[in-house]
């Protein structure tokens, strides 16, 4: 089926999320929408699943005008959708949530036995390896993501939308599902693929197309370098990495031994974690989202409950102590989600500015806050970082996601640190504000912070970090240099620890008596390409890892006899 | 949030003109609210003028013949509802047929003395609204408050000017315990602050009850649930002399509509309870403490209805009965709501309904139109207010149109 888009404009008041769009999804095709968050991608694909009406502008089926009214004519026109957020009933069995909208029936009953053979068939054919009768609650992500794909081709969807499919994976799943998407597309489905994830748009699209403020602007092959891509997204030369000194930091600032912490049901979800953070150097945690790391991040600044084990700041126990207690101890610590954690919506800049400094002397007096000082502070704050608001007095909510970010960042380095937890610092935020918040994040570090980074985005860790630590399932998986392979992490992400995914150093030996665990310490190793790579992508490892010139910069050296532990 | 609003929320790369448009916006909405809650009050005052049409007995007789001469039947209908909120007017406002200008203003002193003990209940609720929490149980803090304020009015002598201010402080002080009590649950064992205020009103009510069934609570020589006079060193001074029976109660109630504007607008602990109440987590995040703010904020709330229970005993009733608090407890819910949780906003709100109930009594000696239907307009009120999506779906499509 051959879907074309033809001058598609979409209009939200005075803001124009879409300007002519004009783009052909052919059959046998990956045909990519790239573009940065809030370009405008998701936009268009709700035009074409009939979710929004566009402005002006024709959509197309095989050269015949169509009309959608809701996603309900869009399916009836083969038009297929996995949203980013699964659509699926948790608690229902596969066959159900797949049933689900288009049941059949026998008298009364409900008759799965048809959509279960359907199932098994598509799962057959495409090696997808869902049984029909399982829980979907109890299905990792990779295979909910597979029963979405199903729902869309047991409706006979021949245009596969794919919002930002690989948001929640891990490597390993990411890689099954780009194959997957190459059997979908070998056996004649046309795919969209929304993403603004460069290596995955690279490995796996026929067509890229490129979205900056909702205008194509550029059409180009898979064989784009990755960097021209990142300028055509952009609008500009960025670069993905960060200039910074090799970190000189030893000793440790933070100290976090056997930390555990329950979930309100018992369920371990951080598992007798040893870290050390040394002051001017960056931690960075990667890892797939769910694995403990949020709960790292929470643990230490008093936010969990049941919390046992031990951190301590510059000497200084901070388990125990209520949040206020320990960021008055001189922790900055920027949420995971900005807009539940982080910020009010409905207060002002000013007010989300000083959310958790209101009652420092410079803007409250007594019971009674400085409402000028607070203005004032806000006003610097917004030159400083650049934050693009109307005015200081605006409420946050009416600032775009990046700005919000700035934010939050503004508010948690403004005032003086010994450590900084960043969990996911950059989500949502345009290249330009990641680029900047990066920086400010190496200044934190060079000013002699010690910084703990969660991040789910490679790319990120790898600018950042250091050092990089790697979770799975609440244990540390093991702490390595930045120099690692990208696919040495992938296995750490998926369980294997940092000694069985990296060859061991051949002077190991010499250091096992220094460490507490006396494991490898990856630290010291060489990148390697021998590290057997899961779903074997062809290329090299780290060709597409940015970060990948400065592994010399942070060769060996015996700088930090403290920090490399292994789980 | 507007839809306009939406993708200005989402997008990073087309930050700038997006932002404005949303800071329009938002300006927008903040005239809505007051514009909404103005409607809300004209459209309820017109259905409850149809109600009054309808129910007259001139109109129903003119309608039997309608088809032959409907003039008859449409200016009865503009008779009744017209006279009926004259007489409203006069009861609430002013009365045209004063013999003195004193006279003639009495109907309005009438309104302010009434809304007293709504602006102050109505703080109370609003100020937990704002810090996150359904505050249904200012009944139970104004009775409680009440109770507190008659017993050291009447079983205290102290002299005049300390003695009122141990009543107020009094007042308050039974307000804020029984408001106190509900911070303090939720916060240790996370129970609804709706289930626990409902409760603790009926508990309020069978306290104030029984306490009156108790010889110390009586007046001497009456088995009347009534409890004694409090002394006259323990009311509030009449505020204009003794023609009105408005008092310095009314005073109270604008400093404490000052005070919780401070509060909420300029003060630390009100930075807080917004944020608690904005976003708890968020709160939490930045370290204020979420279960701290609860239990401030009712036994602020609390005060503020204990403060209307005293001004009901030391400003206009003088004793103590379980029917102190009439339905002030209930109507500060919907001043509350009506005023948007606003200081000054509920403030106006409290006089409006005190309007309504002074008028409403007038209404119904001078043209016989029952006082139910005050009751009508004032559940129309709620209704409308509690419809702000309708009213919004309607001025955006006529906003549509309009482009």
């Amino acid at each position: 089926m051959q879907l074309k888009l033809t001058d598609v404009t979409k209009r939200f008041g005075d803001f124009t999320a879409n300007n002519r769009v004009s783009l052909t999804v052919e059959p046998h095709q990956i045909h990519c929408l790239l573009g940065e968050n809030g370009a405008g991608k998701s936009t268009l694909m709700n035009v074409l699943y009939g979710l929004y009406e566009p402005t002006s502008g024709t959509v197309e089926i095989n050269g015949a005008p169509a009309h959608f009214s809701g996603p309900g004519d869009a399916m009836a026109a083969g038009i297929g959708m996995v949203h980013q957020h699964f659509m699926l009933v948790p608690v229902f069995t596969v066959a159900e949530n797949v049933a689900l909208g288009h049941e059949s029936t026998r008298g009364m009953a409900l008759d799965l036995n048809s959509t279960r053979a359907r199932i098994r068939e598509i799962s057959d054919r495409f090696g997808f390896a869902v049984d029909p009768d399982a829980v979907v609650e109890d299905l990792p992500v990779g295979v909910q993501q597979r029963v979405e794909i199903i729902k869309a081709l047991v409706r006979d969807a021949e245009v596969l939308i794919l919002d930002e499919p690989t948001a929640v994976l891990t490597p390993r799943e990411t890689d099954e599902l780009l194959q997957i998407m190459r059997q979908l597309r070998d056996n004649g489905t046309s795919i969209v693929f929304i993403s603004h994830k460069l290596r995955e748009v690279r490995a796996v699209s026929d067509v890229i197309t490129v979205i900056r403020r909702g205008e194509v602007v550029g059409r180009v092959g898979p064989e784009t370098a990755t960097d021209e891509l990142a300028a055509l997204m952009v609008g500009r030369d960025v670069s993905l990495t960060v200039a910074k000194e090799p970190s000189l930091a030893t000793g440790a600032a933070l100290e976090v031994r056997d930390l555990t912490v329950l979930g309100d049901n018992g369920v371990v979800l951080l598992d007798g974690v040893d870290l050390d953070v040394a002051p001017g150097e960056i931690l960075a945690v990667a890892g797939v989202q769910g694995n403990g790391q949020t709960e790292l991040t929470r643990a230490l600044v008093g936010l969990e409950k049941r919390v046992s084990g031990s951190v301590r700041l510059a000497g200084r126990e901070l388990t125990g102590l209520r949040t206020r207690e320990v960021l008055a101890h001189g922790v900055g610590f920027v949420p995971e989600d900005r807009s539940t954690d982080g910020l009010v919506d409905s207060f002002s800049v000013a007010e989300n500015l000083v959310l958790d400094r209101y009652r420092e002397r410079g803007f409250a007096a007594g019971p009674s806050l400085r409402r000028r000082a607070i203005a004032e502070h806000a006003r610097s704050e917004v030159g400083e970082y650049d934050i693009r608001a109307g005015s200081v007095d605006s409420p946050v909510a009416t600032l775009s996601g990046g700005n919000q970010q700035k934010v939050v960042i503004a508010r948690e380095l403004g005032r003086p640190l010994k450590l900084f937890v960043a969990s996911q610092p950059t989500r949502g935020v345009d290249v330009g504000s990641i680029e900047f918040i990066h920086r400010r994040i190496v200044a934190e570090r060079d000013r002699g912070t010690a910084v703990l980074i969660v991040s789910t985005e490679l790319d990120e860790v790898y600018a950042l970090a250091d050092r990089i630590a790697v979770f799975f399932h609440g244990r540390l998986m093991g702490i390595v240099g930045p120099e690692t392979p990208r696919g040495a992490l992938g296995r750490m992400m998926a369980g294997e620890p940092a000694d069985a995914v990296l060859p061991p150093a051949p002077w190991d030996g010499s250091r096992s008596g220094h460490g507490d665990t006396g494991g490898p310490t990856a630290h010291d190793l060489v990148p390697s390409d021998a590290a057997p790579q899961p779903g074997s992508r062809p290329s090299h490892p780290g060709a597409n890892v940015p970060a990948s010139p400065r592994d010399l910069a942070t060769e060996p050296s015996d700088d930090r006899p403290e920090g490399n532990r292994t789980a | 949030m507007s839809a306009s609003t939406a993708p200005a929320t989402t997008d990073q790369v087309s930050a700038p003109p997006p932002t404005e448009l949303a800071a329009g916006d938002h300006r927008r909405t903040l005239l809505g609210t007051a514009l909404q809650s103005v409607l809300a009050v004209v459209t309820a005052l017109i259905l409850g003028g149809l109600l009054i049409a309808i129910t007259d007995e001139k109109v129903r007789h003119a309608a039997g013949y309608f088809f032959a001469r409907p003039g008859d039947t449409l200016s009865a209908m503009w008779h009744a509802a017209s006279g009926a909120y004259a007489a409203m007017f006069h009861g609430a406002v002013y009365n045209p047929d004063g013999a003195t200008v004193a006279d003639s203003l009495y109907p309005l002193t009438e309104t302010l003395t009434v809304a007293t003990p709504l602006i102050l209940a109505g703080l109370g609720v609003a100020l937990a609204f704002r810090a996150g929490l359904f505050n249904i149980g200012a009944q139970g803090q104004i009775l409680i408050g009440a109770t507190l304020a008659a017993w050291v009015g009447f079983s205290w002598h102290l002299p005049a000017g300390l003695h009122l201010l141990a009543v107020v402080a009094a007042g308050a002080l039974g307000g804020a315990v029984w408001g106190g009590v509900v911070g303090l649950i939720k916060a240790r064992t996370g129970a609804h602050e709706v289930i626990l205020t409902i409760m603790l009103n009926y508990v309020a009510l069978n306290l104030v009850a029984w306490l009156l069934s108790l010889p110390g609570f009586q007046r001497e020589g009456s088995s009347n649930p009534v409890s004694p006079a409090v002394d006259g060193t323990a009311m509030f001074p009449k505020l204009l002399g003794d023609h009105f029976r408005l008092h310095w109660g009314f005073v109270v109630a604008v400093l404490a509509t000052v005070a919780v504007a401070w509060l909420l607008e300029r003060s630390t602990v009100g930075f807080e309870l917004r944020a608690v109440g904005a976003n708890p987590r968020a709160a939490r995040t930045a370290g204020i403490s979420v279960t701290r703010g609860f239990v401030v904020v009712m036994l602020l709330a609390g005060m503020l209805a204990g403060l209307a229970g005293t001004a009901q005993v030391a400003g206009t009733e003088h004793s103590l009965t379980s029917g102190i608090a009439a339905s002030f407890g209930f109507d500060a819910i919907t001043v509350a709501l009506l005023g948007r949780s606003t200081p000054w906003g509920t403030f106006f709100a409290g006089i409006l309904y005190g309007a309504f109930r002074a008028g409403g009594v007038t209404m119904q000696s001078m043209t016989g139109t029952n006082i139910d239907i005050v009751l009508v307009v004032q559940s129309l009120i709620v209704l409308f207010v509690a419809l702000p999506p309708l009213i919004t779906f309607a001025t955006r499509r006529s906003q549509e149109v309009a482009a």
